[in-house]
């Protein structure tokens, strides 16, 4: 059972500027923003619901829909870009056959475009939910996916 | 006595394996009873060799890498414990040439100490700036930090200095010291670095702003992509506090400083100053137009320091050995050393912190020992995805802020990437404008719909599709982003298209 949105606002609404640290807990403990969680925190922290939504929709890391159990993301930046990222996010895609923004039918896998983990001496990097992966080839993405696969 | 070894938890290292390799290595000490204790340092940024595996034998130490977990009976059997030989074995760390000829100042503990240990910190000459700066007026460590010379790191290079001075001489009831942690320019890490390596470092440079300009209260901006250094940052800001390193009643003085971290959400604009300052207030992370500058009217309207992660980080450094000794490094108006990081296709890819006036010919082919993948360098870029591509011919050029200014290009936060001759310059002038794009915040229109019709007129070039005229319209669209932009955002990423097409023109020639 995951704790009622309002009470998750009322826990940080008082700090200065907390629209974000709200967004935060509440994607922390849904995985996502829920679409009926706009007017609760809207409602709460006395703010319009377009102020809201403008917030969620302006970050690419907050989520309007569920996402799978495992986010994984793939560096599409310039350092990873020059050792063939290109490649290896197409491999991902095929592997998962699912494109990016996309979630795995069986609701494990969402794959997700991220621009720099700060892994630039180590690319391509990957980071899957809060593990980072440096180096990663084809192969290791392959090993990678099967061992989280096998778990569940 | 129990044998320590070091493995790090950086993250990049983390990402190579090093936490298997550490628990291997207690697992194999325990297998044979041997009394060992294993430290977890940052990194010292020699990534080719992470995860790199220190011993300490009479008080040096010594490196071993890089290290996988299946390793570790091996390197147990050739006793290097006790610097025993082993196809792995690197001698002392710190004379490996990579590290030794460096000078390293504002890295100086990273990858040494134990990040999160405040004692660690402290016996490594930790907090001795801050001792000094709270027995000094204001204005006199304001005036230390001018003196210096040192340039803000982010990017924009303003006199770190200058900026303090103009928050102490804002008269407001509340002023804030605001670190920018967002760090998105590919290529760049090293704030991550420090932040994982040495988070004290930044928290003390914090605290000495704090007291410099009388602010009492300090957020640190950290982007969400980080949750390494999120994690070191929490429990080291948690130490100070219990220490009284922050608080109420920071060492004593009867003044405050209180600091928190706040996390971004992912939008590479908020590394822009007043983008991060509206995300710190809870809202969309659209810039501000300047004046007034967050000097003078920043966080929640009061008078703000948003600096970077590194310029903060070597306040302790300045106020502990002085400004002169941090002047001396350098060459003309770049001041003290810089923390260039070195990635993308680079067989050895790491932290370089030198005194200004290397080449980058020396960085990539000294340093770096060339691509990665075997092929010849075709060209790097600097500064980001903002920064301009240099070709080949011109690598005996000094990475300091006036020598890269007169080829056109920008130092940035020191990310350099480099790139073998498969790239495609055309696609990487086409990938500039749909970062651009993807990323603008939305305010000005230069920005917002200039980059979106850039990548459009760049697939017609490649498509062959009126080419002449393309072109012309593309230097013509660069030209209106750079003029009226609001910020470096739109402003800049122009620079590397510009700079694709001056000196890879062929590449957007070839017919579609």
């Amino acid at each position: 059972m995951n704790k009622p949105i309002e009470q998750i606002v009322r826990e940080h609404a008082d700090r200065p500027g907390s629209l974000l640290l709200v967004l935060h807990a509440v994607q922390r403990e849904y995985g996502y923003v829920p679409p009926d969680a706009v007017p609760v925190i809207a409602d709460v922290m006395n703010l319009s619901r377009a102020e809201v939504h403008g917030v969620i929709s302006f970050y690419h890391f907050f989520r309007r829909r569920a996402p799978g159990r495992h986010i994984v993301q793939i560096c599409r930046a310039e350092a990873c870009q020059s050792m063939n990222a290109d490649a290896l996010a197409a491999h991902a895609q095929q592997r998962l056959q699912i494109g990016f923004h996309e979630t795995t039918a069986d609701g494990r896998f969402s794959l997700e475009p991220v621009y720099c983990l700060g892994n630039c001496a180590c690319s391509p990097a990957v980071m899957i939910d809060e593990e980072l992966h440096g180096r990663v080839s084809p192969g290791r993405f392959d090993e990678l996916i099967g061992e989280l696969e096998a778990e569940s | 006595m129990s044998a320590v070894v070091y493995v790090p938890r950086d993250a990049a290292a983390l990402s190579l394996g090093a936490e298997r390799v550490a628990r291997a290595i207690e697992q194999e000490a325990a297998a044979r009873n041997i009394d060992l204790t294993v430290r977890r340092n940052g990194s010292r940024g020699m990534y080719w060799l992470e995860p790199l595996v220190e011993v300490v034998v009479d008080g040096e130490r010594y490196a071993y890498g890089p290290v996988r977990a299946q390793d570790a009976p091996a390197l147990f059997d050739a006793e290097f414990l006790r610097n025993g030989a082993h196809p792995l074995q690197l001698g002392p760390t710190e004379r490996i040439p990579y590290l030794s000829s460096q000078q390293r100042l504002t890295f100086e503990r990273v990858g040494v100490i134990e990040p999160s240990n405040l004692e660690d910190y402290v016996a490594h000459g930790g907090y001795r700036g801050l001792r000094n700066a709270l027995s000094m007026q204001p204005a006199e460590v304001v005036q230390a930090v001018t003196d210096s010379g040192l340039r803000g790191r982010g990017g924009a290079a303003f006199p770190t200095g200058l900026k303090w001075k103009t928050v102490l001489e804002a008269q407001a009831p509340q002023k804030y010291v605001t670190c920018n942690a967002d760090e998105g320019d590919s290529g760049t890490f090293a704030d991550r670095m420090l932040m994982e390596g040495d988070p004290f470092a930044l928290i003390e440079g914090m605290t000495i702003a704090g007291m410099a300009v009388g602010a009492s209260r300090g957020f640190i901006y950290l982007r969400i992509e980080y949750p390494h250094a999120h994690r070191v940052l929490t429990e080291a800001i948690a130490a100070a506090y219990r220490a009284g390193y922050l608080g109420a009643d920071v060492l004593g003085s009867g003044r405050a400083f209180d600091l928190e971290v706040r996390l971004g959400a992912g939008a590479y604009i908020c590394g822009e100053e007043t983008s991060m300052l509206e995300s710190l207030e809870g809202r969309r992370g659209e810039v501000r137009v300047r004046p007034p500058l967050p000097a003078i009217k920043g966080l929640f309207g009061q008078p703000t320091i948003v600096n970077n992660v590194i310029s903060l980080a070597s306040a302790p450094l300045i106020l502990d050995r002085g400004a002169t000794f941090y002047r001396e490094y350098g060459v003309g108006r770049s001041r003290g050393t810089l923390p260039i990081q070195l990635a993308g296709n680079i067989k050895r890819g790491g932290l370089v912190e030198r005194a200004f006036g290397l080449s980058l010919r020396e960085l990539l082919y000294d340093y770096g020992g060339g691509s990665a993948s075997g092929r010849p360098l075709r060209a790097v870029q600097i500064g980001g995805p903002l920064g301009a591509y240099v070709p080949a011919s011109q690598f005996d050029t000094i990475i300091d802020y006036e020598a890269l200014a007169e080829i056109g290009a920008l130092l940035g936060h020191g990310g350099v990437v480099a790139f073998d001759d498969t790239v495609d310059m055309a696609r990487m002038a086409r990938y500039a404008m749909e970062f651009c794009a993807l990323e603008s915040c939305g305010k000005c229109t230069p920005c917002r719909i200039g980059s979106t019709r850039g990548v459009e007129v760049i697939d017609r070039i490649l498509k062959d599709v009126d080419r002449a005229k393309n072109l012309e319209l593309l230097e013509d669209l660069c030209e209106t982003m750079v003029e009226g932009s609001l910020c470096g955002l739109g402003g800049m990423a122009p620079f590397p298209v510009r700079s694709a097409l001056r000196h890879f023109r062929d590449d957007f020639l070839r017919s579609g």
